[in-house]
């Protein structure tokens, strides 16, 4: 599959929230307002395109020459956790004003399943080094698109008369089911028209 | 009968599906079929009741500072087990799960469980409470399961090993012109919408009961 392909795949084919349910607790949680949204999609981006890199080379370099797959979820997650930390503490030197956009999201990436999530799928699809990171990036700005477009939904829901028991977490998982109806127009015959696989 | 409150609090009280709503990845991802939230079901429930007994015996030993990476571990060990048995001995619900069976490390549930129960509790207290909690996520899982794969398929799967060997109930009616979209992604969130206000209602009116009385 050509590098434009695997982009357009996971950002709108196989949209992680919309599509493969990945990360669906910070999509309610964080959706409120759109400011959060961002903070928090920008946060997950950056978190798996350079998780998709590393588990990539742990898994080839490491797990693979000393036969040890089996391992593979253990030693994924532990990299994600670890990375994860480096990169609060990273962001904190470098750059005062990022850490307090995204400072707060940062903690609770690790238990995000979008994450762990595109790791694993990378390997099972086998792609190399570029495609991972590709992958990793595109699945990250299909969550961040997922997000700001929901919270936007939410910030106009608020000003609505919902039904008492429909407000809050329910409505937003009717038009969370909506916006993927959307979504299910972006379909694999997509790539096959635009001549990218 | 405090024993008894911890097992049966997962399953009503405390449903973490639809009163706690954490682990939501895999709840609406297998939910195509029954036997795949059968599946999915009895996996957590044997991670978490592992990781519950590993970690409530051994919180007196973890240090309160690295708590965290602890869990994770004792979790991925426990779900590394459960991804070689299932590979070895059921590969197609191994295959059906696919990428949602790893993703056990990360869901919320177990985790919160351990740093919410487990830490605090005694060895059977927190075997009690994995039960309950799985049991209730199993339930969830079924009933979500239930409602997508009989009014988007008209069919109940109750069994799906191979070709040969699988038991599928066909709803005559409903599997002639089912509601398609609710197997596809859209209907998982729509039926998990409609249920999460429905348990919202009926938590209300036995609020309101509970006041009159």
């Amino acid at each position: 599959m050509s590098y434009i392909g695997i982009i357009i795949t996971y950002v709108f084919i196989q949209n992680f929230i919309l599509v493969q349910f990945m990360g669906l607790c910070p999509f309610i949680g964080v959706s409120k307002n759109s400011e959060s949204a961002i903070g928090m999609g920008m946060a997950v981006t950056f978190v798996t395109a350079v998780a998709s890199v590393v588990c990539y080379a742990v898994y080839t370099y490491l797990l693979v020459p000393f036969d040890l797959t089996y391992l593979q979820t253990i030693s994924f997650i532990l990299v994600i956790a670890a990375l994860v930390q480096m990169v609060e503490m990273v962001i904190r030197k470098m750059s005062p004003s990022l850490y307090k956009a995204l400072g707060i999201f940062l903690p609770l990436i690790t238990t995000n399943c979008a994450v762990l999530g595109i790791a694993i799928i990378n390997i099972d699809e086998g792609y190399n080094m570029l495609e991972s990171f590709l992958a990793g990036l595109a699945a990250g700005l299909g969550f961040t698109l997922a997000i700001v477009l929901m919270s936007n939904i939410r910030e106009k829901l608020e000003m609505t008369p919902v039904r008492r028991v429909f407000k809050g977490v329910p409505i937003a998982f009717i038009s969370a089911g909506l916006m993927a109806l959307a979504f299910m127009a972006f379909d694999s015959s997509l790539l096959t028209n635009l001549h990218l696989v | 009968m405090s024993h008894m409150n911890e097992l049966t609090k997962g399953i009503f009280k405390e449903n973490p599906t639809f009163i706690i709503m954490l682990g939501m990845c895999p709840t609406l991802g297998v939910t195509t079929q029954v036997f795949n939230a059968f599946g999915m079901g009895a996996s957590v429930l044997f991670v978490l009741l592992g990781s519950n007994i590993f970690i409530s015996a051994l919180r007196k030993i973890i240090p309160d500072s690295i708590r965290i990476p602890a869990y994770i571990v004792v979790i991925a060990s426990f779900v590394t087990i459960v991804e070689m048995v299932l590979h070895a001995f059921v590969p197609a619900v191994f295959n059906a799960l696919g990428v949602y069976l790893p993703l056990i490390v990360v869901n919320c549930i177990i985790l919160g469980r351990a740093e919410a129960f487990a830490n605090k509790n005694t060895v059977l207290d927190s075997a009690l409470d994995a039960i309950g909690m799985g049991i209730g996520f199993t339930l969830a899982l079924s009933l979500i399961a239930a409602i997508r794969e009989i009014f988007g398929a008209g069919t109940i799967t109750l069994f799906n090993l191979s070709e040969t060997q699988r038991l599928v109930i066909t709803l005559p009616g409903i599997s002639e012109s089912p509601v398609r979209v609710l197997t596809l992604a859209a209907g998982a969130l729509l039926v998990m919408g409609y249920l999460k206000a429905f348990f919202i209602w009926n938590g209300e009116r036995r609020a309101a009961k509970g006041g009159q009385a």
